[in-house]
C-alpha cells in the first residue's frame, strides 16, 4: 500500500468506529446531525473539498461532485446515518480500487520485469566493479555470471554457456552462446562465465528499446477506451439532469412528499458512476499487451491489440517468415567455367549484400574472398547484381536480368523448388546455381491455426520464381500467391488487398523486417518476425514476434480476442447492471446500499475480469 | 521535442482521461497523452516554448487531480 492508501484506511477505520458509537447515542433531531458530521468529514472532507474546487475549475458534474451532492443532501434531509454510511463506501471502494489497480499494475509490470539491475564492468588492471549498465562505454568488457541478466547487447569473447531468452521470446530452449556469438541483453546467463564486449550503449540495446516500446504501448489508445472516455464526458452530466429532472418533476406532477424523491435522486447519483467501464477497459487491454509480451509478442499499442482480433487477410512474405531463410547451395550447372570458379564469381559479385541468398553464396564458395578484386559493384532490387570481379564485368542475378542483357537463357528443369542465380561473364551466360530453402518447421500448422482463428484469406508475396513459389504455397496450403515481385509491386498488391477485403476486417503483413519496411507500413497491421535484435523491424512494425516462430501470429490473435471479449464483457455487464440499478432507484426499490454496489462492486469485477488477462491460458 | 514525465498518485482513468484533456488545450502542445496505466505523461511540444509548456502542463493537471503529482526532472 501507498502511504496514501493507508491515510485513507485510517480514516475510513476512524470514521467506522465513531459510526459504531453513534448509533448508540440516543439522540434525535439537529443535535444527531452534527454529531454524525464529525464521522462525515473525517472521511469524506477531501472529498468535499475536491468537489468545490472542482466547481471552481469549471469542473462540474464528477465524480466528486456527484458523491458530495448525494451525500450532503442526504444529511440535509435527515438520513444521517446513510449520508455518512454512503461517503463511507465509496472511500472504501476508491481504496479497494486503487488497490487492486495498482497491484494489476505492478503484476504486468513484473510480466515486463528484464531491466538488468547492475553490471559487472571489468578494469584495466582486471578487478570486476559493479556499475549501473547505463554507464558502460560502448566497447567496454564486462563479466556475466551464472543466474545475472545479460546487461547490454555485445559479443562474447570468452567462455560457454546457456542463455534463456524467455523473458524475452517466449522460447524455453535456452540459447547456447560461445566466444565469437552476439548476446542480447535481457537474456539470463544459465551455466556459464562470460566474457563479452560491449557493441551499443544501454539506452540503444535490445532490452531498453523493448521496455521502451512495452511502456509507451498504452500511449496509443485502443478505440474502445477513446469511445469510453467520450462516452464519459457526456454521460456524466446527463446522468446530473437526470436526477435533478427525478428530483423535481415527480412531486410537481404527481405531488407528494419532496425527501422521497430527493433520496432516490441522490441514489440515482450514487449508481450512476462511470469508473468501472473508465478503469477496467485500459486494464484490459494493458493486461493483454502484457500477456502477449510474455509469451514473446510485442504489441506497440492497445489500438493494435484491437485490430488484431478482427483480422481478416494475412499476407506473408516468404523468404525468413514462412521458410527459413537459411539458404544452401544445393546445385552448380557451369556452362562454361568449372563449378567453383562459377561459385566463386558469384560469391564475389554479391560480396557487399547482405541477402540471405549472397551468404549462402559466400559459405558455399568454401575459400576466403578478397574484397579488392571486387568494385563497380551495383544492386539492382528484384534482379540480382552487378560487378566488376577481377577487371571482368559479372552479372549475377534471376532471369529477368538475364532477358535485360539481351541473353536467351532456358530455365533448368532439374532446378526446381529453389532459387536460381544466373551468372554472365563479360555478357556471355556462365551457368546457374541452385539455392533451395527449407519451409518454416510449424508453417504449415500455423496457417491451418489461422485459419481456425477466424482469418479469410492468407496470402504469399515473393520475389522468388514462379515455380519455387507456387512449390511452397501448395506444401503450405496458401489461398493465393504472387511471385516474381519487386519491392514496390508487393507495395501495390498489399493495396489492391487492401481495396478487396471487406471493410470490417483487417489486413495483416507479416514480414521479416527485412526490405519490408514499406509494405509493413502500408497494411493495417504490420508484424515483424525474427525481430530480436534487429532495431528496424522493432521501428517499422506495429507488433513484433521476438523469434520467428510463426505460430504465434495466431497466438497473438487468440490473445486480441480474449482481450476484445473480456473489454466488451465489462462494457456490457457494467452497463447493463447500472441502468437496471438506475431504473429500480428511480422507482425507490434500490436502496443506497444497492447503490454502493452498482458504483464500487461492478468497479471491483470489472476490474477482476480485467486480470484474466494476465493468465497464461489462451 | 518529445518528453515524458512520471505521474505519482495518479489514482483514477478518468481523471487521466481529463488530464489529457486539459493538456492538450495548452497553447503550444502539439501532441499530449496521459497514459493511466504506465503512470506517465508525454509532451510533445516546439522547443523553444517547452518549458513554459511544462510549468502549465503541471498546473493543469494539479487543477484536476489536486493528488496527482508530476515529477519534473
Amino acid at each position: 500500500m501507498t502511504k496514501r492508501q493507508k491515510k485513507n484506511l485510517y480514516r475510513i477505520l476512524i470514521a467506522a468506529v465513531l459510526m459504531a458509537i453513534l448509533h448508540f447515542v440516543p439522540l434525535e433531531g439537529a443535535a444527531k446531525g452534527v454529531l454524525y458530521l464529525i464521522p462525515y468529514l473525517v472521511v469524506g472532507g477531501d472529498i468535499l473539498k475536491k468537489a468545490v474546487q472542482g466547481i471552481g475549475h469549471g469542473q462540474l458534474m464528477d465524480e466528486n461532485f456527484l458523491m458530495a451532492v448525494a451525500t450532503v443532501g442526504a444529511m440535509i434531509l435527515g438520513e444521517y446515518s446513510e449520508g455518512v454510511a454512503v461517503m463511507l463506501f465509496y472511500q472504501v471502494g476508491e481504496l479497494f480500487q486503487s488497490y487492486a489497480v495498482g497491484k494489476s499494475r505492478q503484476s504486468i509490470s513484473a510480466l515486463m520485469d528484464i531491466r538488468p539491475d547492475s553490471a559487472n564492468l571489468e578494469k584495466e588492471d582486471g578487478s570486476l566493479e559493479e556499475v549501473d549498465p547505463e554507464n558502460v562505454p560502448v566497447g567496454g568488457i564486462i563479466v556475466i555470471k551464472p543466474g545475472e541478466k545479460v546487461p547490454l547487447d555485445g559479443l562474447v569473447l570468452e567462455g560457454e554457456s546457456f542463455l534463456d531468452t524467455s523473458a524475452l521470446t517466449g522460447e524455453s530452449v535456452p540459447r547456447r552462446a560461445s566466444a565469437g556469438d552476439e548476446v542480447i541483453s535481457g537474456c539470463i546467463n544459465q551455466s556459464g562465465l562470460l566474457r563479452v564486449r560491449t557493441t551499443k550503449e544501454f539506452g540503444e540495446s535490445t532490452v531498453a528499446k523493448i521496455l521502451d516500446l512495452v511502456e509507451n504501448s498504452s500511449m496509443k489508445k485502443a478505440k474502445a477506451e477513446n469511445f469510453i472516455t467520450r462516452f464519459a464526458r457526456w454521460y456524466t452530466p446527463a446522468v446530473c439532469i437526470g436526477a435533478l429532472a427525478l428530483a423535481i418533476l415527480p412531486p410537481l406532477v404527481l405531488g407528494g412528499g419532496f425527501a422521497t424523491w430527493v433520496f432516490r435522486a441522490l441514489t440515482f447519483l450514487v449508481i450512476s458512476c462511470p469508473c468501472a467501464l473508465v478503469i477496467s477497459i485500459p486494464l484490459s487491454f494493458f493486461g493483454g499487451i502484457g500477456g502477449a509480451s510474455r509469451c514473446g509478442i510485442l504489441v506497440k499499442g492497445a489500438n493494435y491489440l484491437e485490430a488484431l482480433a478482427s483480422t481478416g487477410v494475412v499476407v506473408f512474405d516468404k523468404t525468413g517468415t514462412l521458410t527459413r531463410g537459411v539458404f544452401q547451395v544445393s546445385r552448380v550447372h557451369p556452362a562454361q567455367f568449372t563449378e567453383e570458379e562459377l561459385l566463386e564469381c558469384a560469391a564475389l559479385a554479391e560480396i557487399y549484400s547482405s541477402h540471405p541468398i549472397s551468404q549462402s553464396l559466400r559459405s558455399a564458395a568454401k575459400k576466403p574472398l578478397d574484397k579488392s578484386r571486387v568494385s563497380q559493384v551495383q544492386e539492382l532490387a528484384g534482379r540480382g547484381v552487378t560487378a566488376l570481379v577481377d577487371g571482368r564485368k559479372v552479372a549475377a542475378g534471376n532471369l529477368k536480368l538475364m532477358e535485360e542483357m539481351g541473353l536467351q537463357v532456358s530455365p533448368c528443369q532439374e532446378c526446381q523448388g529453389g532459387t536460381v542465380v544466373y551468372v554472365a561473364v563479360e555478357g556471355v551466360y556462365a551457368g546457374h546455381i541452385l539455392i533451395s530453402d527449407e519451409i518454416k518447421p510449424g508453417a504449415k500448422e500455423a496457417l491451418a491455426d489461422l485459419k481456425a482463428a477466424g482469418v479469410k484469406k492468407t496470402v504469399m508475396l515473393t520475389g522468388d520464381a514462379r515455380s519455387v513459389a507456387d512449390q511452397v504455397a501448395a506444401q503450405l496450403g496458401l489461398d493465393e500467391v504472387h511471385s516474381e515481385l519487386l519491392p514496390a509491386d508487393k507495395v501495390e498488391w498489399v493495396e489492391k488487398l487492401l481495396a478487396q477485403k471487406p471493410k470490417d476486417q483487417k489486413l495483416a503483413f507479416v514480414g521479416d523486417g527485412i526490405n519490408d519496411a514499406p509494405v509493413l507500413s502500408r497494411a493495417d497491421l504490420g508484424i515483424a518476425m525474427g525481430a530480436l535484435g534487429s532495431d528496424a523491424a522493432i521501428e517499422a512494425a506495429d507488433v513484433v514476434l521476438m523469434d520467428d516462430d510463426p505460430a504465434k501470429i495466431a497466438l497473438a490473435m487468440r490473445i486480441s480476442r480474449k482481450c476484445r471479449r473480456i473489454v466488451h464483457q465489462n462494457i456490457v455487464f457494467a452497463l447493463a447492471v447500472k441502468a437496471a440499478c438506475l431504473v429500480l432507484g428511480a422507482v425507490g426499490i434500490a436502496n443506497m446500499w444497492a447503490a454502493i454496489f452498482a458504483d464500487v462492486g461492478v468497479m471491483v469485477l470489472a476490474v477482476l475480469n480485467a486480470t484474466r488477462m494476465l493468465r497464461k491460458k489462451v | 521535442m518529445k518528453k515524458t514525465f512520471k505521474l505519482i498518485d495518479l489514482d483514477c482513468a478518468n481523471c487521466a482521461a481529463k488530464m489529457e484533456t486539459a493538456v492538450k488545450k495548452i497553447p503550444g502542445v502539439k501532441d499530449a497523452t496521459v497514459s493511466f496505466m504506465a503512470q506517465k505523461m508525454t509532451i510533445e511540444a516546439e522547443d523553444d516554448q517547452f518549458d513554459q509548456v511544462v510549468k502549465e502542463a503541471v498546473a493543469a493537471c494539479k487543477k484536476v487531480e489536486p493528488d496527482c503529482e508530476v515529477v519534473v526532472k
